[in-house]
């Protein structure tokens, strides 16, 4: 065979691996998307489990007052995704709350202050913790670390958000970590020697300059950990308390939009309402995921081009 | 000097006295790599005074040296002493910071930071304690006038700093190093990434900046050393070869390497 063709076939076999992966995306998309679709078209579904079931309160029996409930199996099916969006919600913003610091924290300390010697060893034994399986870490959190808060923080539910949230943030911070670390070593070491040069401090220097210039590689991380956190399902399935009660407060019991298809798509029954709602959770999982890396990806972008100059 | 100096001379005094810096039989090791050879140098106040010599002979190094900038590289090792105003930098308790502050430093590459204009001769000021905005605006203004950028830069301060050209980008370091009030302004191969123009602009610029500071330039044209240096030193591997008045170095060297040098025999 010439060289051409040997070039051109390696051409050819690169596009279609690349290729796989966008027709890969496009297709799960497709297939979950076509079974959620009967929530919003099938007659039949829409009557017990319509958008208004989903996300407005309803009263089973004219009598009852109106509420947010998510009981499908129960005599009278109720679907209200409320509980459950909240539930999410709750344990994202508990895991990132807990995890963002800690992450950006380490993160600094590792690329402005920490000697190389330490270095070595906090950067893999942070990246470590992202090959723990997450099963691991919610046994960890449900057999654990759960009475331990509980007993702290005086709570009546051994299982609640703060607990759930915690250990979803354990899964979260080596992402953040990583890319937040190798956002802030990418920054170039002139910046820190003319800041140096001017009197400043380590830490005026890491604050004042190299932070802001790292700032687009540092957002991203943020994102990535979202994500994360909003998608992860085992650790939440088992720490969490898995209750979909509409709740506020971190120190009840939660359940997520994740956990509650995890939980339930195994039994339920194949082309039943509550099964065509088990696949538009999915797909909102998937547009939130998608949306918000794209945001956060135009937002980099922006801001990236904002500190080069090229657009003012 | 009359009696009632000496017995109490001011300190002013004693400052144009004494060299700016002085280098004292200076030996420098990259680990077991001695990049520095017993220099002795006396840089003299408010001239300019330039390094010349090939690459990797030592002078961005000595230069470095000045306000240890070194300190920040792993495994530097100082033999001999640095005195900065006659008080030893390298002495145990030396305040980093106000020496620092005291003898600031120009990179070969334009090095703004990655904000305004604005911000980064602000940056400076803002970091050694002074908070109030019209203070700022003030430094800014008056910084940048002094490297001739303010106008064409007054109504654009807000833009990103590295959106300029490189000329403008170096002049701005220099504002943001002059905002922070040096006494000696270090510069290494300030103008190596610029184009002849802008090299001949700057060059300008030093000799206005000589009245006030005092300015040691390292810089491998030694067109330019010849241009703009009033003392001049020649280093190779790692030893100050020669070092005294520019035109004497230039026109009769006292040295059979520096003759070789600056004729083009090698470098």
């Amino acid at each position: 065979m010439s060289r051409r063709a040997a070039e051109s076939a390696i051409e050819a076999v690169i596009r279609v691996s690349a290729s796989l992966a966008i027709v890969g995306l496009v297709l799960i998309f497709v297939f979950i998307g076509k079974e959620a679709l009967p929530v919003l078209l099938s007659q039949e579904v829409r009557q017990e489990a319509g958008l208004s079931r989903l996300f407005l309160p309803q009263s089973p029996e004219p009598s009852e007052p109106k509420e947010f409930a998510w009981q499908p199996i129960s005599a009278i099916p109720k679907y209200s995704l409320l509980p459950l969006l909240t539930g999410t919600i709750k344990a994202t913003v508990v895991a990132l709350l807990f995890a963002l610091p800690l992450a950006l924290g380490a993160a600094v300390f590792s690329s402005e202050f920490a000697p190389s010697w330490l270095r070595e060893i906090i950067k893999p034994s942070i990246e470590l913790l992202a090959g723990i399986p997450s099963v691991v870490l919610g046994f960890f959190a449900l057999m654990v670390m759960a009475t331990y808060i509980q007993d702290l923080l005086g709570l009546d539910y051994r299982l609640n958000a703060i607990n759930a949230g915690i250990a979803l943030g354990l899964a979260v911070i080596p992402i953040v970590f990583t890319v937040a670390e190798d956002a802030l070593t990418a920054v170039p070491q002139s910046y820190r020697e003319g800041s140096i040069a001017l009197g400043a401090t380590p830490w005026q220097t890491a604050w004042r300059v190299v932070l802001p210039a790292a700032f687009p590689g540092i957002f991203a991380a943020c994102v990535l950990g979202f994500g994360r956190a909003i998608g992860e399902t085992m650790i939440v399935l088992m720490a969490s308390g898995n209750a979909a009660v509409l709740s506020l407060s971190p120190t009840d019991p939660l359940r997520t939009l994740s956990a509650t298809i995890a939980a339930e798509l195994g039994e339920v029954v194949h082309g039943s309402p509550h099964y065509h709602v088990l696949f538009f959770i999915g797909t909102l999982l998937f547009l939130f995921t998608f949306a918000t890396n794209l945001l956060g990806q135009a937002f980099v972008e922006r801001l990236k081009q904002r500190l080069s100059g090229s657009r003012l | 000097m009359s009696q009632a100096a000496s017995a109490d001379p001011p300190a002013a005094d004693v400052r144009v006295q004494t060299p700016a810096i002085e280098a004292r039989s200076l030996s420098l090791f990259y680990g077991s790599f001695r990049a520095l050879k017993d220099v002795d140098v006396a840089v003299p106040r408010r001239e300019i005074t330039a390094l010349i010599g090939p690459s990797g002979c030592g002078k961005s190094t000595l230069l470095r040296v000045f306000n240890r900038m070194n300190d920040l590289v792993r495994g530097v090792r100082i033999e001999g002493s640095v005195l900065v105003d006659g008080r030893d930098i390298y002495r145990p308790d030396a305040d980093l910071i106000a020496l620092r502050k005291r003898v600031g430093m120009v990179f070969q590459r334009p090095n703004p930071f990655p904000i305004s204009v604005f911000q980064n001769v602000a940056y400076g000021p803002a970091i050694h304690g002074m908070a109030s905005n019209a203070e700022l605006e003030e430094a800014v203004e008056r910084n940048l006038r002094a490297t001739g950028l303010w106008d064409d830069l007054k109504d654009r301060l807000r833009v990103p700093a590295l959106s300029l050209p490189p000329e403008q980008q170096q002049r701005l370091c220099l504002s943001r190093l002059l905002a922070v009030e040096p006494d000696v302004l270090l510069m290494d191969e300030p103008c190596s990434t610029l184009d002849p123009i802008a090299t001949a602009r700057i060059e300008e610029l030093l000799f206005e900046l000589k009245k006030n500071y005092t300015i040691v330039i390292v810089t491998h044209n030694m067109q330019q050393a010849a241009r703009v240096s009033s003392r001049a030193g020649f280093m190779l591997l790692g030893d100050l070869v020669e070092f005294g008045a520019t035109e004497g170095l230039f026109t009769n060297p006292r040295d059979q390497r520096t003759q070789d040098y600056i004729t083009g025999r090698f470098g």
